[in-house]
């Protein structure tokens, strides 16, 4: 039995391949392998969701799927939607409203907000709340937060 | 923390998966949501982990004149989205929410969730109040129980070492209520309730409120409410948890219980 598996897949659009060991979960590979450390470890057992990324299109905690197990995937982290434009609204929300303090949690709550985003309805405050609930943040008192997604949402500003 | 050493392996047949399921220290991954953090945490130490999610035909959602079956590796968000559940099995629609967040949704499984058997866990009693039947594959073939007998206590299923828990089958119900009491959306409830219609027999059964699901006997032989209420004493002695004692727990259920039969 392997203890280390060849794993290919898709990241941020590249193609990556490495042989990853089966205990090393996908945010550590993303981090200590990729150097790509805009998702974060905060409790590394599924509650903070600092490290929120998406695989094959659905937001996901990095810290609870393994690195291998993402063979044959396609995995965007904030880098990717980044560097692609696609967050360019909630970022410059998130900005105007001051959405963040520290920014640890940010990476993950963008990665979070982005999914209501992409479901394209206007939503409440309420329902805000409940898809980020997975997102915790210990400086904001999340009001902020929830101004700027849902300014992107309901264009209120 | 990091999770300790291990073996992976992701086979793509029940044959194989059964066949490396029979090795020492061999533990079944599949929506992860609950093995991970407790490997992370060092709570287990498997020498291999059998990935099933390459199965073929685990993931499907059928409806049968029986009822609604579904794979074991149908996620919570498949669950909550799907038409054929909300129309056929509405109550697992309306409890898919309340199971954390929606990005663990997206990857926790049914199988996952029922094989577990958390006593907080929103599946294990829905499928006590359908009496959902559970498909259960091992070397010898398939066998069937029902989810009455499958959840035996904390943690612990009818469930045989190197078993996979392959579906579950829900008959219809006429009406169908799930409500939980949460601190926070997605935390653990304190206390929740799966309630069921069919003609005029109703079906209460509690999650968070004992070991595993307790079903309400006396509450769901009653003709009014309050008579269920009073009831609900002689079926609950639900345990306290860190911030809520067992009278409250008792209190709530009752709470509950009136939301429900309200709506059944």
């Amino acid at each position: 039995m392997e203890h280390a598996v060849d794993t290919t897949l898709t990241v941020n659009g590249s193609p990556v391949r490495r042989s990853i060991p089966a205990r090393q979960h996908l945010v550590d590979f993303l981090r200590e392998e990729l150097g790509l450390t805009g998702s974060h470890i905060g409790c590394e057992h599924g509650v903070c969701g600092a490290c929120t990324v998406r695989v094959n299109g659905d937001i996901v905690r990095g810290c609870l799927m393994l690195a291998v197990q993402a063979n044959g995937c396609k995995v965007d982290t904030i880098e990717g939607l980044s560097d692609s434009g696609e967050l360019k609204a909630l970022q410059k929300a998130f900005h105007e409203k001051n959405a963040l303090q520290c920014g640890f949690c940010t990476p993950g709550m963008l990665m979070a907000a982005q999914d209501l985003v992409l479901q394209n309805r206007r939503c409440s405050r309420e329902e805000i709340r409940k898809h980020i609930s997975g997102n915790y943040c210990r400086c904001t008192g999340y009001q902020a937060i929830v101004d700027a997604i849902e300014q992107v949402l309901n264009g209120q500003s | 923390m990091k999770a300790p050493s291990f073996a992976y392996s992701k086979p793509s047949s029940l044959e194989e998966a059964l066949e490396l399921l029979e090795r020492p220290g061999a533990t079944i991954l599949a929506g992860g949501q609950s093995l991970i953090p407790s490997l992370n945490m060092r709570l287990s130490s498997p020498e291999l982990l059998v990935d099933i999610n390459g199965l073929p035909g685990f993931s499907k959602i059928e409806v049968l004149s029986s009822g609604v079956r579904i794979g074991c590796l149908v996620t919570h968000a498949q669950i909550e989205k799907s038409a054929e559940v909300s129309k056929h099995a509405s109550l697992l629609a309306q409890a898919a929410p309340h199971i954390a967040h929606p990005a663990i949704r997206n990857r926790g499984t049914l199988g996952g969730s029922l094989a577990l058997a958390d006593p907080a866990a929103e599946y294990p009693a829905c499928a006590v109040a359908l009496d959902a039947t559970l498909f259960i594959a091992g070397k010898k073939g398939e066998r069937r129980v029902k989810a009455g007998a499958f959840f035996k206590g904390l943690f612990e299923t009818d469930l045989r070492p190197g078993e996979i828990l392959a579906a579950a089958e829900f008959p219809p119900a006429d009406k169908a209520v799930f409500v939980e009491l949460a601190r926070r959306h997605g935390d653990y409830a304190i206390i929740g309730l799966a309630g069921i219609r069919v003609a005029s027999q109703k079906r209460f059964v509690f999650l968070g409120a004992g070991a595993a699901p307790v079903f309400a006997k006396n509450a769901s032989k009653a003709k009014s409410l309050a008579e269920a209420k009073a009831a609900l004493g002689e079926d609950l002695d639900p345990p306290p948890d860190l911030y809520h004692s067992s009278a409250t727990k008792l209190h709530l259920g009752r709470v509950l219980l009136e939301r429900a039969w309200n709506t059944l």
